[in-house]
C-alpha cells in the first residue's frame, strides 16, 4: 500500500496535465462570439414570437391549426421561425457542448456525448426547417379559407 | 557571584493583569483536517483536533499548534507566515483561502474548522499538493518582459497611467487559490487556468513589453481563456483581491479585438 513520491522538484508532471498540441485557428473564440451574439438575436425573436403568439389579439385562445398556418402563410414569419430555429439550435448545441466538455472527464465519453448530441441536432434542424418550407395547410377535408 | 544588572531606564512597569498575552480572550474550537497519508494508509480521511486557541490566531497557527503539540507527522507549506509567499493557500471550510490570513475569530468556533488540501491537483500528502501543473501553465505564457530593439541605457520610462493599466495582476503571490477553485480546472486539469491568465495580463498589457500578441496567440487556445465560463470562484479566492475574472475578460477582449 505504500507510494512511491517523486523526489520534489524533478519536473516531472503528472501525464493527465499534459496539454496536447496547441489548438489551430479560433474556433473556440468564434463559438464564444457566436453565443454572445445569437443571445442577443433571441432575445428580439423570442419575444416577438411570444408576444405574437400569446398577447396580440386574441391573444392564447387564438392558437390553433388555422393561426399556425396563417402565420407561415407569411414569408416574414416563415424567416422569423427559420432564424428562431436554427439560432436557438446552435446556441443550445454549443452550450451543451460547452457543458460536456466541462464535466466529462474521459477523451471517450466526451466523444460519445457529443456525437449523440451532434446527431440530434441536426435530425432537428432538418426536420424543422423542412416543415417551415414544405408545410401545405389543405390537408383531407380542410375548411381553411386559404385551401 | 551573580550581580543584579541595573534595570533600563526606559522599563516600564505593568501592573498585573493588564495587558500583556493574557488579555487576548481564548476559546476552544475543533479543527477538522482531511489527512493523507500515502505510507500508511490508501485513503485520505478526516481527523478532528480539539485546540484552545487564542483571539488573534489564525487556521495557520491552529495547524502549527497541531503539528507542534500534538500530531508532528501533519504536514502542509508555509514559508512567511503573513501572506507573502503564497505557500498555504488550502480549502478553508470550503473556501480557498491563505491559512496565514484567515483569522480563526471570523469562522464559526461553534463547529468544526475543516481544512483540506486545495482542489485538482495531484494530492502528495496532508496539505500538500504537486503544484508542478500550476507553475508549467505559468512558464507556457511567459511571464517575463520581452522587449524588442536594442537593451536601452537608461531604465525603462512608462507613464503612471500606463503602469496603472496592469496594476491589479502585478499583485499575484502565485498561490494558486484561483486556479484550484475553478470547477473548469478540477475536471481535468487542462486549462491554462486564472492564475496563469493573470500573470499573462501582467504583460499583456504592460506597454514596456512587445511580445503581447504572443501571449494572446497561446490564451487563444481551446484550454485558453475560452474555457473560462465566468464562475468568479477565482475573484473570490484571490487573497490579494485580484479582479481575476475581470482580468480574463480584459484578455478575451483583446484577443478578439485583435482577430475581428
Ligand atoms: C433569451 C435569449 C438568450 C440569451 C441572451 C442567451 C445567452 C447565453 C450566453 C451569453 C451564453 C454563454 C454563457 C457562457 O459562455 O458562460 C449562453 C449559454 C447557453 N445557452 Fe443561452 N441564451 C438565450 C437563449 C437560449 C435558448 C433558447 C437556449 C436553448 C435552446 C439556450 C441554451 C443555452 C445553453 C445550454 C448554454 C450553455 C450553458 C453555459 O455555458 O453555462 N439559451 N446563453
Ligand atoms: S491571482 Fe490571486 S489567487 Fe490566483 S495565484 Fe495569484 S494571488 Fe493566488
Ligand atoms: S505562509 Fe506565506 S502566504 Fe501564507
Amino acid at each position: 500500500m505504500s507510494v512511491t513520491i517523486p523526489a520534489p522538484r524533478s519536473q516531472r508532471i503528472d501525464p493527465k496535465y499534459k496539454r496536447g498540441p496547441k489548438s489551430r485557428g479560433s474556433f473556440e473564440m468564434l463559438a464564444w462570439l457566436f453565443m454572445r451574439l445569437s443571445g442577443v438575436a433571441l432575445i428580439v425573436l423570442i419575444f416577438g414570437h411570444l408576444i405574437s403568439n400569446l398577447i396580440v389579439g386574441d391573444g392564447i385562445n387564438a392558437i390553433s391549426f388555422g393561426f399556425v398556418a396563417g402565420k407561415w402563410a407569411d414569408p416574414i414569419w416563415q424567416f422569423w421561425d427559420l432564424a428562431m430555429l436554427w439560432l436557438a439550435m446552435l446556441h443550445g448545441t454549443n452550450g451543451v457542448r460547452t457543458i460536456i466538455n466541462d464535466y466529462a472527464e474521459k477523451h471517450s465519453t466526451r466523444a460519445w456525448l457529443k456525437g449523440i448530441l451532434y446527431v440530434a441536432t441536426i435530425f432537428i434542424v432538418v426536420l424543422g426547417t423542412l416543415v417551415i418550407f414544405t408545410f401545405d395547410p389543405c390537408v383531407a377535408g380542410s375548411t381553411l379559407p386559404q385551401c | 557571584m551573580s550581580t543584579e544588572l541595573p534595570e533600563p531606564p526606559s522599563k516600564i512597569e505593568l501592573k498585573a493583569g493588564v495587558g500583556g498575552g493574557g488579555e487576548i480572550p481564548t476559546f476552544n474550537i475543533t479543527l477538522r483536517v482531511r489527512r493523507y497519508l500515502p505510507e500508511t494508509t490508501a485513503e485520505a480521511y478526516w481527523e478532528d483536533f480539539k485546540l484552545t486557541m487564542y483571539g488573534t490566531d489564525r487556521v495557520l497557527d491552529a495547524l502549527h499548534k497541531v503539528k507542534w503539540d500534538h500530531d508532528g507527522s501533519l504536514s502542509f507549506r508555509r514559508s512567511c507566515a503573513h501572506g507573502i509567499c503564497g505557500s498555504d493557500a488550502m480549502r478553508i471550510n470550503g473556501r480557498n483561502r491563505l491559512a496565514c490570513k484567515t483569522l480563526l475569530k471570523d469562522l464559526d468556533t461553534s463547529k468544526p474548522i475543516t481544512v483540506e488540501a486545495i482542489k485538482g491537483l495531484p494530492l502528495e500528502k496532508d496539505l500538500i499538493v504537486d503544484m508542478e501543473p500550476f507553475f508549467q501553465s505559468y512558464r507556457e505564457i511567459m511571464p517575463f518582459l520581452i522587449s524588442k530593439g536594442h537593451e536601452p541605457t537608461k531604465e525603462r520610462y512608462q507613464s503612471v497611467e500606463d503602469r496603472e493599466r496592469f496594476d491589479d495582476t502585478t499583485k499575484c503571490i502565485l498561490c494558486a487559490a484561483c486556479t484550484s477553485s475553478c470547477p473548469v480546472f478540477w475536471t481535468d486539469g487542462q486549462y491554462f487556468g486564472p492564475a496563469a491568465i493573470v500573470n499573462a495580463h501582467r504583460f499583456i498589457f504592460d506597454s514596456r513589453d512587445d511580445a503581447g500578441d504572443m501571449r494572446l496567440e497561446i490564451l487563444n487556445d481551446k484550454e485558453g481563456v475560452w474555457r473560462c465560463r465566468t464562475t468568479f470562484n477565482c475573484t473570490e479566492a484571490c487573497p490579494r483581491g485580484i479582479q481575476v475574472t475581470k482580468a480574463i475578460a480584459e484578455v478575451k477582449q483583446a484577443i478578439l479585438s485583435r482577430t475581428v
